[in-house]
């Protein structure tokens, strides 16, 4: 897979060593390397991945959610609300009125919750910043753990029949019928979307990631090797439930800590553990958690949050093993 | 005219409120902007992503922040 990048690998070399005249093989090579080659990556990827992502959204909007979802009980609806998760974009701010409008629809509580897990977690632009720093695989496995993570939790969370730990007055409000229905949008105007998604979530990120990769890159560069292996290594038991512990309030920008969890997996943080600690910071976070108790009394917060850590966990052991 | 700014006080709801009170400065126009952070009347309105504006009463947007050339279009 690295293959198609190798040309952005040349640029960075010209760059280190003949625009900067750096010396091959010094710790300032390496980082400065490091931040240039993953700089033009995370660029380019996050170009073409939020574009693909914004495009196929602007086929799906909440009310046809709504109406596939309402009242459709089964494993398969929550893989369906998982999926359109997924490719659905997550704003802490919209989660209540998101949340009200598929309970108001008769959406199953846990099917709502199967989307509520992965929507966060699964991003087009957390997905395209962990493409060009961990590669393919890791990220192929941070996608599908992501969906497998909000069917089996919303599942759970389906069968423990928690409606009562909903505020009541979510199931009086009414959602209106929008006045006029948006018109068809034809190519043209899907494309304007699209790159107006791109250059929004790219004005909106960019600075994460200049910080995150430029953190990483002298991590790369002057820490020493294997020195994260010898303190926080597979035979660390504890090492994957303090991470998610520490991820889970941490409300932080994901873009700019994955370029330095890339650093630490350098140094030996094994990729199960780092990405459980990816997980938990972009599953749950305290903002979100205090925006979804205006609809949500604690104990059903404590499930949720339980239920997303626990797994999380599990997901983090399950691939330190198989990795 | 009425404009009501439909959302929950993110980033994106104030940049909403930015232009169009920018727009309306510009162009002169007058209307009453409110900002509206109550699920309930948000919900009423069918809105389900935020921020949302909403022109004497009729939905022209939701889940993006308008451009100057929309906004121009909705006061005209």
């Amino acid at each position: 897979m690295a293959d198609i990048f190798y040309p952005l690998q040349l640029i960075a070399d010209k760059i280190t060593y003949g625009v900067f005249g750096i010396a091959p093989d010094t710790n300032l090579a390496a980082s400065v390397n490091f931040i240039i080659y993953d700089v033009m990556k995370i660029f380019v990827l996050l170009a073409v991945m939020i574009f693909a992502i914004s495009y196929i959204r602007t086929y799906i909007t909440p009310e046809k959610t709504r109406k596939v979802l309402g009242g459709k009980k089964g494993l398969r609806y929550h893989f369906v609300a998982s999926l359109i998760g997924t490719v659905s974009p997550f704003c802490s701010c919209s989660s209540v009125p998101l949340f009200i409008g598929f309970v108001e629809a008769g959406v199953p509580l846990g099917v709502t919750f199967s989307f509520l897990i992965t929507s966060p977690l699964v991003n087009e632009a957390a997905v395209a910043v962990l493409w060009a720093t961990l590669g393919f695989k890791a990220t192929a496995l941070y996608v599908v753990s992501g969906i497998v993570l909000g069917v089996l939790g919303g599942y759970l969370i389906g069968i423990l029949k928690l409606e009562k730990y909903v505020e009541e007055f979510v199931y009086k409000i009414k959602v209106g019928q929008k006045a006029s229905e948006p018109e068809k949008l034809n190519v043209r105007e899907r494309v304007g979307i699209a790159f107006e998604g791109v250059k929004e979530i790219v004005e909106k990120v960019w600075i994460y990631v200049i910080i995150g990769v430029s953190i990483g890159g002298l991590f790369h560069g002057y820490a020493p090797e294997g020195i994260l292996e010898r303190y926080a290594g597979e035979d660390n038991l504890l090492a994957v439930p303090i991470a998610v512990l520490v991820g889970v309030p941490l409300y932080s920008n994901v873009m700019g800590m994955i370029p330095i969890i890339e650093s630490l997996i350098g140094k030996g943080l094994p990729i199960g553990t780092s990405l459980a600690f990816l997980m938990s910071v972009t599953a749950v976070s305290l903002p979100e958690m205090i925006i979804l108790k205006k609809v949500l009394k604690k104990e059903l917060i404590a499930i949720f949050v339980s239920i997303v850590a626990v797994s999380i966990i599990f997901t983090g052991y399950l691939f330190n093993l198989l990795l | 005219m009425k404009i009501e700014i439909l959302g929950t006080g993110c980033a994106k709801c104030k940049k909403t409120k930015e232009i169009i009170e920018k727009v309306l400065a510009e162009t002169g126009k007058k209307a009453e902007v409110v900002k509206v952070e109550n699920f309930e009347t948000i919900l009423n309105y069918g809105v389900m992503i935020t921020p949302a504006v909403v022109v004497n009463g009729e939905v022209k947007l939701a889940g993006k922040v308008p451009d100057e050339k929309e906004v121009r279009k909705w006061i005209a």
